[in-house]
Order: C-alpha cells, then sequence, then structure tokens
C-alpha cells in the first residue's frame, strides 16, 4: 500500500488500467450448490478471483469448552492456496489469514440467527483458488450466499465491496495493481437491507471527504451485488422447480 | 476480545453499567461517553532496549520495547528498513490468557498496531538503509501486557508510538554513528465500543464484556484516516461511523498532547 511508484493507473481518459471508470465494478459470478458433500457451498468470481465457499452445520460444536448455551457460533477459515498467487505461498495460516478469518467470522455471525442454535457451531470454509485482489470481500460475498444455500436461518445476505484511493482519485473494487501501488484500501461489509456495517477495515490515507465519497460508492455498488447474489440463490431452486415442473 | 473466566457478567451490573448509559448517559465508573480512562506514559523503562515505554490506561498496562538490528530487506522494497509488531498477551496478564503461540486476539491487536504506525509513515523507512538490498535497519516492536482491562489496541498504539518516539538506531554496532529513529508524525488510534446503541470511548473490560461491536480509527496530526478495524459480531450505521471518526479526530488529538516531545 502507498508504494511510490511512477506507474500510471488511469488513462488519457480518465479509465483504469483494465477499462474502468472509477465507480465501475469487476465482473462477477456466483454460482451455488457446487459441491456434494457440504450443506451448502458457493463459488464466486470476482475479477480474477476464483474463491470456492463451503458450509457445514450448524453441527455440535467441538471442542466442548467452545460451547455457547445460548447461541451458536460462526467459525470461519479464509485460506489462501499455495498456487493462488505469483509467488507460491507457503500453505497452511498465517497471521493475515487468521485476521481475515476472524473479521469474517464476525460478519456472518452478525447475519446468521445464531440464537435458534445453542451449543452449535457454523463452519464456513473460504479457499481462495486465485487471488485478484478484494479476496476477503469476495469471499465474504460467496460465504452468505453458501450460507444461505445451506438453509441456516438468516437476517439477511451480508455483501462486501471495496473502494480505495489510486492517484489521488476514489475508485471502487480496486484491481491487483490498483492495490498494489493504490494510496489507500476500505474493504466493507454490509447487511443490504439495513444498511448495517458488520466489516469495515482501512489502511492507507484518506481524507475524511474521500472517505464519505468512498462509503457512497460502496453502498451503491452492494445492491448491485446483492442483486447478483439474490439471481444465484434463485436460478438453483428455478431450475430445481422446472425438474419437478416436467 | 478476551472474556472473563465464565464469560459472564451478573445481571445486576450489566443492568447497571446499561441504565447509567442509557438513562445519565455516563458510564459506570463515572465517565463521559467521550472520555479516556487517565494514560500515563513512562518512556526509557527498559534501557538496554532502543526504545521503550510503559503506559497505563486506566488499570490496563502494557510494556513496548523497541529493538533495531540490523538485517537484510525484503527482496521487494529494497530501500527501505523494515518494521514488524508483535503483541504478546501474557498469562500475567489476565486468569484465561494462556501461554503458546499467539491467539487470534493478539494478532488481531498487533496488526491494527501496526497498521496504524505503517501507514501514518510514522518511521521514515527510507532513511533506514545502509546499503540497498544488502542491509537495512529492521525495527522490532514487541509489546508485553501485563495487566488487562480492557482497549489493549489503544494502549499497546500509545506505548508503541511513544517507544518508537524516543528510539535511538544503534548505528555504533556497525562503525557508525548512532541516530534517533526518524520520525515524521504521531499517530493516534481510538477504540471505541458500541453498547446498546450508545458509542463509548476507551472501553474498560466490562464494557468489552456486554458491548456489541468495536470500531478502532487511527489518524495522525493532518486529520486523515490512516487505519480502522471494525471488530466484533454486531454492526455499525455509517452515521455511527461517521461520528466515530469526528470522535477519534478529537480524542486523538487529546492522546497526542500525552506523547513524549
Amino acid at each position: 500500500m502507498g508504494t511510490a511508484s511512477d506507474k500510471k493507473l488511469f488513462d488519457e481518459n480518465g479509465l483504469r488500467l483494465d477499462g474502468r471508470s472509477p465507480g465501475d465494478l469487476r465482473p462477477i459470478r456466483i454460482e451455488t450448490d457446487v459441491l456434494n458433500r457440504a450443506d451448502g457451498s458457493a463459488f464466486i468470481e470476482w475479477g480474477g478471483n476464483k474463491i470456492q465457499v463451503a458450509v457445514y452445520g450448524p453441527r455440535e460444536a467441538y471442542p466442548r469448552h467452545m460451547q455457547n448455551i445460548n447461541q451458536a457460533f460462526v467459525r470461519a477459515r479464509y485460506n489462501m492456496a499455495a498456487f493462488s498467487v505469483d509467488e507460491r505461498k507457503r500453505p497452511g495460516p498465517d497471521r493475515r489469514s487468521m485476521e481475515i478469518s476472524k473479521v469474517i467470522s464476525e460478519a456472518l455471525q452478525a447475519a446468521v440467527m445464531v440464537e435458534l442454535f445453542p451449543r452449535a457451531q457454523i463452519d464456513v470454509f473460504i479457499e481462495v483458488l486465485q487471488a485478484d485482489a478484494g479476496t476477503r470481500i469476495a469471499g465474504l460475498t460467496a460465504s452468505a450466499v453458501a450460507l444461505a444455500a445451506a438453509g441456516v436461518p438468516m437476517r439477511d445476505l451480508v455483501v462486501g465491496c471495496t473502494a480505495g484511493k489510486v492517484d489521488g482519485k476514489v475508485v471502487l473494487d480496486l484491481s491487483k495493481e490498483e492495490d498494489n501501488f493504490g494510496q489507500a484500501d476500505l474493504p466493507v461489509a454490509v447487511m443490504p437491507k439495513s444498511g448495517k456495517v458488520v466489516l469495515m477495515q482501512m489502511d492507507g490515507d484518506l481524507s475524511i471527504d474521500e472517505f464519505n465519497e468512498a462509503t457512497s460508492m460502496i453502498f451503491k455498488a452492494t445492491e448491485r451485488i446483492n442483486q447478483i447474489q439474490r439471481d444465484a440463490l434463485k436460478k438453483n431452486y428455478a431450475s430445481t422447480a422446472q425438474d419437478w415442473g416436467e | 476480545m478476551p472474556r472473563d473466566e465464565l464469560d459472564v457478567m451478573s445481571e445486576i451490573k450489566r443492568n447497571y453499567i446499561l441504565q447509567k448509559i442509557r438513562k445519565d448517559g455516563i458510564r459506570a465508573d463515572g465517565r463521559k461517553l467521550d472520555e479516556m480512562r487517565k494514560v500515563v506514559i513512562q518512556t526509557n523503562f527498559i534501557p538496554r532496549a532502543s526504545g521503550s515505554a510503559v503506559v497505563t490506561l486506566g488499570r490496563t498496562k502494557v510494556v513496548c520495547g523497541i529493538k533495531i538490528e540490523a538485517g537484510e530487506p525484503f527482496p521487494d522494497t529494497p530501500n527501505q528498513g523494515v518494521l514488524t509488531t508483535n503483541v504478546e498477551l501474557l498469562p500475567m496478564a489476565f486468569p484465561t490468557f494462556e501461554a503458546g503461540p499467539p491467539s487470534e486476539d493478539s494478532i488481531e491487536i498487533a496488526r491494527v498496531v501496526d497498521r496504524g504506525i505503517r501507514e501514518s509513515k510514522m518511521i521514515d523507512l527510507q532513511k533506514l538503509v545502509v546499503e540497498p538490498a544488502k542491509q537495512v535497519w529492521i525495527v522490532f516492536i514487541d509489546i508485553d501486557v501485563i495487566d488487562y482491562d480492557g482497549n489493549l489496541i489503544d494502549a499497546c498504539t500509545i506505548a508503541a508510538v511513544s517507544a518508537l518516539a524516543t528510539a535511538v538506531v544503534p548505528a555504533s554496532t556497525i562503525g557508525q554513528k548512532d541516530f534517533p529513529l526518524p520520525i515524521t508524525c504521531r499517530p493516534a488510534s481510538v477504540t471505541m465500543l458500541k453498547i446498546d446503541n450508545v458509542v463509548v470511548v476507551d472501553p474498560d473490560l466490562e464494557e468489552e464484556q456486554i458491548a456489541s461491536a468495536r470500531l478502532t480509527v487511527t489518524m495522525a496530526e493532518d486529520g486523515h484516516l490512516k487505519a480502522m478495524q471494525k471488530g466484533e459480531p454486531g454492526f455499525f450505521t455509517l452515521e455511527e461511523i461517521q461520528k466515530a471518526i469526528k470522535t477519534s479526530s478529537d480524542v486523538g488529538s487529546q492522546i497526542r498532547n500525552n506523547y513524549p516531545k
């Protein structure tokens, strides 16, 4: 973040390296129930990100001392495949992935009706197969879909999106180059019906005006992403309904 | 955040804290909603370290020691020194803290503290190069938590910034002259908790036990945001976040007044 660079990130028309204007998202595609064994699953492609999510549970929490007599807990495990980045990543959890797992777990816990499942745990496994900036919010966005596909009762879906600052300009959904050479990164996740913010991190340098510009961009984008989530969920049920009809 | 042994608090106490905040707009220990606890900073506590600080924030107490050693830079940043931050939640600090590999909590605290210092560019890492791509100064920030009563993120940031501000690079170990660590600004983190739709600054342990969500905002003197972190399973509305940013800017300048000159 904020590495000094003379790499140009905008062309003469003010468009970004991949041809997007500042408020554009990369293409997003979500597919549900792609795995057999898991209770629910989702696969998301978001720009160059390819992330597989699986949900197990609610099931009895283990180890026993983790059980909460009032509610379930959501435990997300964010993991990057060794081949997901340019230079091979040493497999296994590191400090970054542990932090991301924690903030994703907390964001999902806000949406899931955990009070319905005392003593249970709900596992969300997030495997980043190919990383291309914004993996945590892409993984979180897919996790919410996988939870819904697993039939876990939820108050709302959770939608994530990032904004950032590149060459002094606020832009939506940073690409890899923009993430590497930009001046700020602001991942946010909301419950779209209520606009409640369940994940927010920031690093870099943002003035308060820039922060407000970035959040309003993100909020607008989450509506669009939420529609993609809903369509993905509906699509599966629509095809099931058609099978039954015929 | 860590909880007490049983993760329960008596209903009476919980209700007392909630009612005080709801009705009187003040907190169980008599503080206003945006009031920090007393901050005491003692620098140069560990003369053997390159810089150090003991910080008490209310009844929370942490010790930060800075070690600066010559070493190899990262291959992708050959013209910069290296900064690493580590927080130890020592078993002496709390009944349920255990020895062993760092917990999720300690990793999160260390990473949020690190981000505030790194992103504000407090340390001029470019001035920490001995020979590009070969030898640079590596700054190790190590923080021991020895007494825990809430708000470790801010206590640790205050300790780290204070220790760095007084640190000296031991260049005499490689035959050069010692020089003060090059500092460009002094970031301040302000951590706020949401309790029953009210946002309070600098929470103590009891407040952490009943809060739904946490937000840390780190700013430097220029009034710009440098790092943020939302934590815990609850939520904030956008208006609450905007207000929290304003609070952080006000409270942050109070914290900065406590930093060593």
